[in-house]
C-alpha cells in the first residue's frame, strides 16, 4: 500500500503540480491570443512580448517597493506591483493599436499583413525590453518559498516520498481562476462583454446594432494586456524572468489557442492545460514511479521517458499538427466567444 | 530593373565604400559577405511569399538544416566513433525506414476499423526496437573523445558541395513539412513553421552524436586559402607594399574578397533562376493563385501542390544560404540560432526590399544587414551623444551605453512598421 501511495506522491509532485500551475500559465496566454484573434482577427506575433513587458514593468515596481520596505510578508511584492504593470501594459498595448493596427483594421487589411505588422510591434518591444532590463536573468520573487516542503510531508506521512507545493504554484492557480471566473463574469453578464462576443460573431451585425467598434477594441486590449502581464508575473514567480524566454512560450501559447479552438476563450483554457499536461507528462521519466508500482524485480533499466526533456517544443507542437489535421477547428468548436 | 532601382544598388554600393575608406576594408567585406548571404536567404522567402503568399516563419529551421550539411559533409569523420557506434545508428536508421514502411503498409491495408490501433501498435513496437538500438550507439559515440569530437563526424569532402547539399537537405525536410502543413489556414501554417524551426533546432542542439550539440563544432575546413598561409606569400606582402598595409590585413582582405566572389556567384545564379521563373508561366501561374487562390484553383490549378513546389523550392534557397552561413563562420554554434535574427529579420528584408520583386529582395537583404550592423555604433553614438550632459559613473549613463546594442531591435521593428504603413510595396515594386 505504502509503495502504491508513494508512486501517487511521486507523480503528484512532479507531474500533476507542476503542470496545473503551468497549464494555467499557459492558459492566460492563450486567453489573450484567443481573445486578439476573435476580434481584431490576427495572429498577434508580439503577444509573448506583451507578457514579458507587463512582466518587466511589474519586477521594476517591485524592486522599487522592496527598497522602499513595502512588503506583503507572506506574499510576494510582486502581486503588490502588479496592477501597475497591468496598467502600464495596457497603456502600451493601446498605443501600439493607435499608432499601428488601427490603420490596417480600418483598411480591412488581410490578417496576415496585420501578423506581418505584429511582427514589427514584436521587434520593438523586444528591443524596448532589453533596452531597459537587458537580457539577463531576474529575481524578483520574495515571500514564502513553499507552503509544504517535501521533508515535511514526508515527516506527517511517513511516506518515502516528499510532496513539495511552492507558494508560486498555488497562486498561480488561485490568481487564474478568479482571473477567468472574472472574465467570464465580465463577457457573459455586462454590457461591454456582450458587446464584445457580438461583435466578435458578426462584425457588420454589431456595428448596425450601434456598438462603438473602438470602444469593443480599446477593451479587448486593455483585457489582453492585464492577462498576459498576470501571466507572464506568474510564470515568472514560479520559474524565472528572462526576455527570450517569452519568445519560446509563443508557441505552447498559440498551440493551446488553436488545440482549445481559437477565439474560443473556454478552449484557451481547455488548451493551456492539454499542452501543459502533454509536455510534462511525455518528457517525464517514469523508471521510479513504475519501480513502486510493479514486483522488485520488474523494475525497468532505462528511464522509461517517451520523449527528452529537450524536446518538450515538439508535444505543443505535434499535438497543434495532430489537432489541425484531425479537427481544425480545435476542441470547443467555432470562431466565435 | 527600373532606373530607381539603380539607384538604390548605387547607394548601397557607396555606402559600403564608405566603411571600407572610412572604417576599414576588412568591415566593409566582412558585411558585404554577409549581405550577400542574407540576399539569398531573403530571396529564398521572397520566393514563398512573394510569388506564392506563403507565410513562413520556420526559416530559421531551414538554415540551421544547412548549416548541419555543412559539418556533414566537411569535417573530418571520427574513426573511432563510427567503430563504437556506426553500426547502431545505421541499423536505428534502417529500424526508423522499416517503421514508416510497415505505418504506410497499415494505413494502406488494415481494415478502417482496426487502423488506429494497429498503426499506433506498429509505432509502439519500433520505437520499443528502436530505443533499444539507438541510445547504446548514442552513448558509445559521445563517450568518445567527448572533449575533442564525441560525435560521428562528417565525410571530409570540400565544403562547397555542402551548399548544394544544405538545399537539398532543407528542400527533403521542407517537403516533409510541407505535406503535413501546408493546406492549412495562413496564419496556422505561420504557428506550425515556428514549431517546426524550433524542433530542427532542438534536434541540432541536443543530438550530440551528429551535431556536437552545444559543444559546437569549430575550427571547419575552408574553401578559401588560410591567411597565415597566405601572409608567407610573396605576392601578397608586395601587394600589401603597394597599398601601403601590413601583411596580415592584406591576407584577412583577399580570404573575406575571394569568399564575397564564390557568394557573388551562387547569388547571380539562384537571382538568375529566379528571375527566369518568375517571368515564366510557373511564375504568373503561382502569382495567380497568390492572388485569388479560389479563381486560380477554379481554373484547374492544384493550388495545393503548387504550394508544396514553391514551398520547397524557397526552403532549399534558405538551406543553401544556411550552409553558406556556416562555412562563411568556420563553426556551427546551435544556440546562436535565434528567431529575430535568423527568421524574423529575414522578414523584414522581404518586405522592405519588395515583396515579389526578386531585385528588391536581394536589396532588402542588404539594406537591412548594413543597418543591422552599423546600428551598433550608431545606438552607441547616440547613446554618447544623450548622456553628455551626465556625470560618469552615474547609473543611468552607464545602463544606457550598456544597452546600446539593442537600439537596433527597434530601429528594425520601426523600419519595417513605417514601410508597412507608408511604402507597402517596397523599395523596389513589383513590376
Amino acid at each position: 500500500m505504502d509503495d502504491f501511495l508513494n508512486a501517487v506522491v511521486l507523480l503528484t509532485n512532479f507531474v500533476i503540480v507542476p503542470a496545473t500551475a503551468y497549464g494555467a500559465q499557459l492558459a492566460l496566454g492563450a486567453l489573450g491570443v484567443t481573445l486578439i484573434f476573435g476580434i481584431l482577427r490576427f495572429a498577434n506575433f508580439a503577444h509573448g512580448e506583451l507578457m514579458a513587458f507587463g512582466t518587466m514593468i511589474t519586477i521594476l515596481f517591485t524592486w522599487f517597493l522592496q527598497s522602499a520596505g513595502i512588503g506583503i510578508a507572506p506574499l510576494p511584492t510582486a502581486l503588490l506591483a502588479l496592477p501597475i504593470g497591468i496598467a502600464v501594459t495596457a497603456a502600451l498595448a493601446l498605443v501600439s493599436d493607435r499608432m499601428v493596427y488601427r490603420f490596417y483594421r480600418s483598411r480591412r487589411s488581410d490578417p496576415i499583413i496585420m501578423a506581418i505588422v505584429s511582427v514589427g510591434v514584436m521587434f520593438v518591444m523586444a528591443g524596448l525590453i532589453r533596452f531597459i532590463i537587458g537580457p539577463d536573468d531576474q529575481s524578483f520573487a520574495d515571500g514564502t518559498r513553499f507552503l509544504i516542503t517535501a521533508g515535511e510531508f514526508k515527516r506527517a506521512t511517513g511516506l518515502g516520498e516528499g510532496l513539495a507545493l511552492k507558494q508560486s504554484q498555488v497562486l498561480t492557480l488561485v490568481i487564474a481562476i478568479a482571473v477567468v471566473a472574472a472574465l467570464f463574469w465580465f463577457l457573459q453578464k455586462t454590457r461591454a462583454g456582450k458587446a464584445m462576443r457580438a461583435y466578435s460573431d458578426n462584425e457588420d451585425l454589431a456595428l448596425l446594432s450601434g456598438i462603438n467598434p473602438d470602444r469593443v477594441v480599446m477593451i479587448t486590449w486593455i483585457i489582453t494586456a492585464a492577462l498576459a502581464t498576470i501571466g507572464g508575473v506568474l510564470y515568472g514567480l514560479d520559474k524565472s524572468f528572462k526576455p527570450f524566454i517569452f519568445m519560446q512560450l509563443l508557441l505552447p501559447v498559440f498551440a493551446a489557442a488553436i488545440v482549445g479552438g481559437i477565439g474560443q476563450p473556454v478552449g484557451a483554457i481547455l488548451g493551456g492545460f492539454v499542452i501543459a499536461f502533454s509536455e510534462v507528462t511525455i518528457t517525464y521519466a517514469y523508471k521510479k514511479f513504475i519501480t513502486y508500482l510493479v514486483p522488485e524485480n520488474w523494475a525497468p533499466e532505462g528511464l522509461v521517458q517517451l520523449l527528452s526533456t529537450d524536446y518538450k517544443f515538439a508535444v505543443s507542437f505535434i499535438i497543434l499538427v495532430a489537432v489541425l489535421l484531425i479537427r481544425p477547428t480545435g476542441i470547443v468548436r467555432g470562431k466565435v466567444i | 530593373m527600373t532606373r530607381r532601382g539603380y539607384l538604390y544598388f548605387g547607394i548601397m554600393a557607396s555606402l559600403l565604400l564608405i566603411v571600407g575608406f572610412g572604417q576599414s576594408w576588412n568591415v566593409a567585406l566582412g558585411i558585404l559577405n554577409l549581405c550577400l548571404i542574407s540576399a539569398i536567404m531573403s530571396l529564398g522567402v521572397n520566393i514563398q511569399w512573394g510569388y506564392a503568399g506563403l507565410f513562413n516563419v520556420g526559416i530559421m529551421g531551414f538554415t540551421a538544416l544547412g548549416g548541419l550539411t555543412a559539418v556533414l559533409v566537411a569535417m573530418p569523420p571520427v574513426a573511432e566513433a563510427w567503430a563504437a557506434g556506426g553500426r547502431g545508428i545505421g541499423l536505428s536508421l534502417l529500424c526508423l525506414a522499416a517503421t514508416v514502411a510497415a505505418i504506410l503498409l497499415v494505413r494502406r491495408f488494415v481494415a478502417a476499423h482496426w487502423r488506429f490501433w494497429a498503426t499506433l501498435a506498429v509505432l509502439a513496437i519500433g520505437l520499443l526496437l528502436l530505443s533499444g538500438i539507438f541510445a547504446p550507439a548514442v552513448e558509445r559515440i559521445e563517450a568518445v573523445n567527448p572533449a575533442h569530437t564525441g560525435y560521428l563526424g562528417g565525410f571530409g569532402l570540400p565544403i562547397v558541395i555542402s551548399w548544394l547539399l544544405g538545399g537539398l537537405v532543407a528542400a527533403g525536410a521542407a517537403w516533409l513539412i510541407g505535406k503535413i502543413a501546408l493546406g492549412l489556414r495562413a496564419d496556422y501554417l505561420a504557428i506550425a513553421t515556428l514549431g517546426i524551426s524550433e524542433i530542427i533546432i532542438a534536434v541540432v542542439k541536443y543530438e550530440e552524436w551528429l551535431s556536437r550539440g552545444v559543444k559546437n563544432v569549430t575550427g571547419m575546413p575552408r574553401p578559401v586559402p588560410y591567411e597565415v598561409d597566405l601572409m608567407e606569400r610573396g605576392w601578397v606582402v608586395g601587394l600589401a607594399d603597394t597599398f601601403g598595409a601590413d601583411a596580415t590585413d592584406a591576407a584577412s582582405v583577399l580570404v573575406k574578397l575571394s569568399y564575397a566572389l564564390l557568394f557573388l556567384l551562387v547569388l547571380a545564379i539562384v537571382l538568375w533562376f529566379s528571375e527566369r521563373a518568375l517571368h515564366s508561366p510557373w511564375g504568373r501561374m503561382m502569382r495567380a493563385i497568390r492572388d485569388n487562390r479560389d479563381a486560380a484553383s477554379a481554373m484547374g490549378k492544384d493550388v495545393t501542390w503548387r504550394h508544396l513546389q514553391v514551398f520547397v523550392l524557397g526552403c532549399a534557397v534558405c538551406g543553401i544560404a544556411g550552409a553558406m552561413l556556416t562555412t562563411l563562420d568556420g563553426q556551427l554554434t546551435p544556440t546562436g540560432y535565434i528567431p529575430l535574427r535568423y527568421t524574423f529579420l529575414i522578414w523584414v528584408m522581404v518586405i522592405i526590399g519588395g515583396s515579389g520583386n526578386n531585385w528588391g529582395a536581394v536589396l532588402g537583404g542588404f539594406v537591412i544587414w548594413f543597418l543591422w550592423i552599423e546600428a551598433e555604433p550608431l545606438g552607441n553614438w547616440l547613446m554618447q551623444t544623450v548622456t553628455l550632459g551626465m556625470e560618469d559613473g552615474y547609473w543611468l549613463k552607464d545602463h544606457l551605453i550598456a544597452s546600446a546594442a539593442y537600439t537596433r531591435l527597434i530601429m528594425m521593428g520601426a523600419i519595417l512598421l513605417l514601410v508597412m504603413r507608408f511604402y507597402p510595396r517596397g523599395l523596389i515594386p513589383e513590376r
